[in-house]
């Protein structure tokens, strides 16, 4: 086979895997589009298309003091469990890459029981465990059993970024007299800031989005977003839950797009820095 | 000044504090809400069922006795059968994307990366319900066959819609760890068999294939086990037609108010979870599980 017979052989099977990836990602963002669609739609039952309102767009702003409340409830856990989880676990990712001790296989395991046990006996047993000792499930139960599944991703997604850390700069700084504690804060640190951020990303998406643990963490004043929409779920949904999706969904994008802008900026400005 | 070396067992020390400050909150955090509610329900799987929904602390198996009844063999059944198809369908539908995703380069290749976990952020049960917009009996889908004069389909409320919505709640667990095991693979290797003279197909099952088998079996796992537990996808997708394990579970916990069934229950998931964690440590490493 000729050399240009190949290649096109090659870009052949190239969009033929593209064409099943566009597919796939239609299949991801079709739902999206749809709820879109019935968040300006007329009629309130959605079962068909009646034209265009934006009616639930100002019931929801003006009324739905309930939703607003939920999505209040979200954001708030996500950010204290973020917080706590991302200290909690660039310590430990720290100290777990930096020293050999006896037990860090266990504590390894350890790290991999949320991953493999399934959602619903982690929040089972959660629920159980604070009955067992009368506590009553609040914001604090909340930001607890979230703190306790987002550590692991916290510590799996650092993990990577710390070992391919240069360690003879950590080495230089103590050479030249630096205490371990002003290591860690001027060296260590600020080199695991892009991994630390990344982690907080994946804890925020993975907190925000729950429904199973936060089903039975949460208690009857502290709904989270997810959990006043699987009361609704099963039963109507309103339209202006659709409008809430997608005043979220708009401020996700935008936020993206930001996030993107400035990590392109970065690094066109690493770029010209290099060359100069 | 000259550096003087330390005698071994003062830097030991010096290295103990540091140490135990940093990683002991994960360690008493991860012990306290999540070893110690673990061991609870095992407790409590051997208790006996007290009025409303208390528990006696009384030694009994009844929970375990319960097993017998044949629904729960019917629910088990079920749930394992809707786990592997859910696996099966995401599998073949992740490869391909992951390997396009591998195929990509720079800006596009961001994009898309986004683009896969971006839905992550908008409520999972609201995709669903878009979803049920589409399939149910006056839904899109439907009414376009109707219009067109080609009758109907039932497609919410059955097994495979469960399936379908299993598939779609999970496609990016399944799709980031293959995209993982494709990456790590060097162009040389693939350079090496083509100039050796090895078709596309063969290069395919005898280079790409094997060298992500850790990504494969990451993504079953990452799919199989949350689609063991997820009881909103078959409330939604099923329309509580179905029940599965997690159902079962939760109603005992809530409605059924019998938790040490429910414990019973949730040990017998946990320790199915085990024999196939065990299954994937011949296969695969548990550090590429992440």
């Amino acid at each position: 086979m000729g050399s240009k017979g190949k290649l096109r052989n090659i870009s052949g099977s190239k969009s033929v895997l593209n064409g099943i990836a566009y597919l796939a990602y239609i299949f991801l963002y079709l739902p999206i589009l749809v709820v879109i669609i019935y968040s300006f739609n007329k009629s309130e039952v959605n079962v068909e298309f009646t034209g265009f309102t934006m009616k639930w767009y100002g019931e929801l702003f003006a009324k739905d003091r309930d939703l607003w409340t939920s999505l209040r409830t979200s954001v708030e856990l996500a950010i204290y469990s973020t917080i706590i989880s991302c200290v909690i676990g660039t310590f430990a990712t720290i100290a777990m890459h930096r020293y050999k001790f006896p037990g860090k296989q266990l504590i390894e395991n350890l790290l991999y029981i949320p991953i493999v046990i399934p959602e619903i006996v982690i929040g089972i047993a959660f629920l159980a465990t604070m009955s067992m000792f009368g506590v009553d499930m609040s914001m604090a139960t909340l930001v607890i059993s979230h703190v306790t599944f987002c550590i692991p991703f916290v510590i799996f997604t650092l993990r990577p970024r710390i070992s391919g850390f240069d360690a003879s700069i950590e080495e230089a700084a103590m050479d030249l007299g630096a205490t371990q504690w002003r290591t860690l804060r001027r060296v260590t640190l600020p080199m695991l800031t892009p991994g630390i951020l990344a982690s907080a990303l994946m804890s925020i998406t993975l907190s925000i989005d729950d429904v199973t643990i936060s089903f039975f963490a949460a208690g009857p004043d502290n709904t989270t977003l997810p959990i006043r929409i699987y009361g609704m779920v099963r039963g109507k949904i309103s339209p202006d839950v659709y409008g809430l999706c997608v005043v979220i969904m708009a401020a996700t994008v935008l936020l993206a797009g930001v996030g993107m802008l400035i990590m392109n900026l970065n690094a066109a400005r690493t770029r010209r820095m290099r060359e100069d | 000044m000259p550096r003087i070396a330390k005698p071994a067992k003062v830097k030991k020390l010096s290295h103990t504090l540091p140490l135990l400050s940093m990683i002991s909150p994960m360690v008493v955090w991860l012990v306290a809400f999540l070893v110690v509610p673990l061991a609870y329900v095992v407790v409590v799987s051997f208790m006996t069922k007290g009025p409303y929904g208390t528990i006696k602390w009384a030694f009994s198996l009844d929970s375990y006795a319960g097993f017998a009844n044949p629904v729960y063999a019917k629910v088990f059944g079920k749930s394992v059968e809707i786990a592997i198809l859910t696996t099966i369908f995401s599998l073949i539908l992740s490869y391909p994307v992951a390997m396009a995703l591998s195929k990509m380069t720079g800006k596009k290749k961001m994009l898309f990366m986004v683009l896969l976990v971006l839905p992550f952020w908008i409520n999972g049960l609201i995709r669903l319900n878009g979803w049920v917009n589409i399939l149910r009996e006056t839904g899109i889908v439907n009414d376009t066959l109707k219009l067109l004069g080609l009758g109907q389909i039932q497609f919410m409320f059955t097994d495979g819609a469960i399936v379908f919505g299993m598939v779609y709640s999970f496609l990016p667990f399944m799709v980031l760890p293959i995209h993982n095991s494709l990456s790590k693979i060097p162009p040389s290797l693939i350079e090496a068999a083509a100039d050796l003279g090895a078709k596309k197909h063969r290069i395919f099952l005898r280079v790409i294939l094997p060298m992500t088998v850790p990504g494969i079996f990451s993504g079953t796992i990452q799919t199989f086990i949350p689609s063991l537990g997820a009881f909103y996808i078959s409330d939604i997708m099923g329309g509580g037609n179905t029940m599965l394990l997690g159902n079962l579970i939760k109603n005992q916990f809530t409605s059924a108010r019998n938790w040490p069934a429910g414990a019973a229950l949730s040990v017998a998931l946990i320790l199915f979870t085990l024999v196939v964690m065990k299954l994937y440590n011949r296969v695969g490493k548990i550090e590429d599980l992440v």
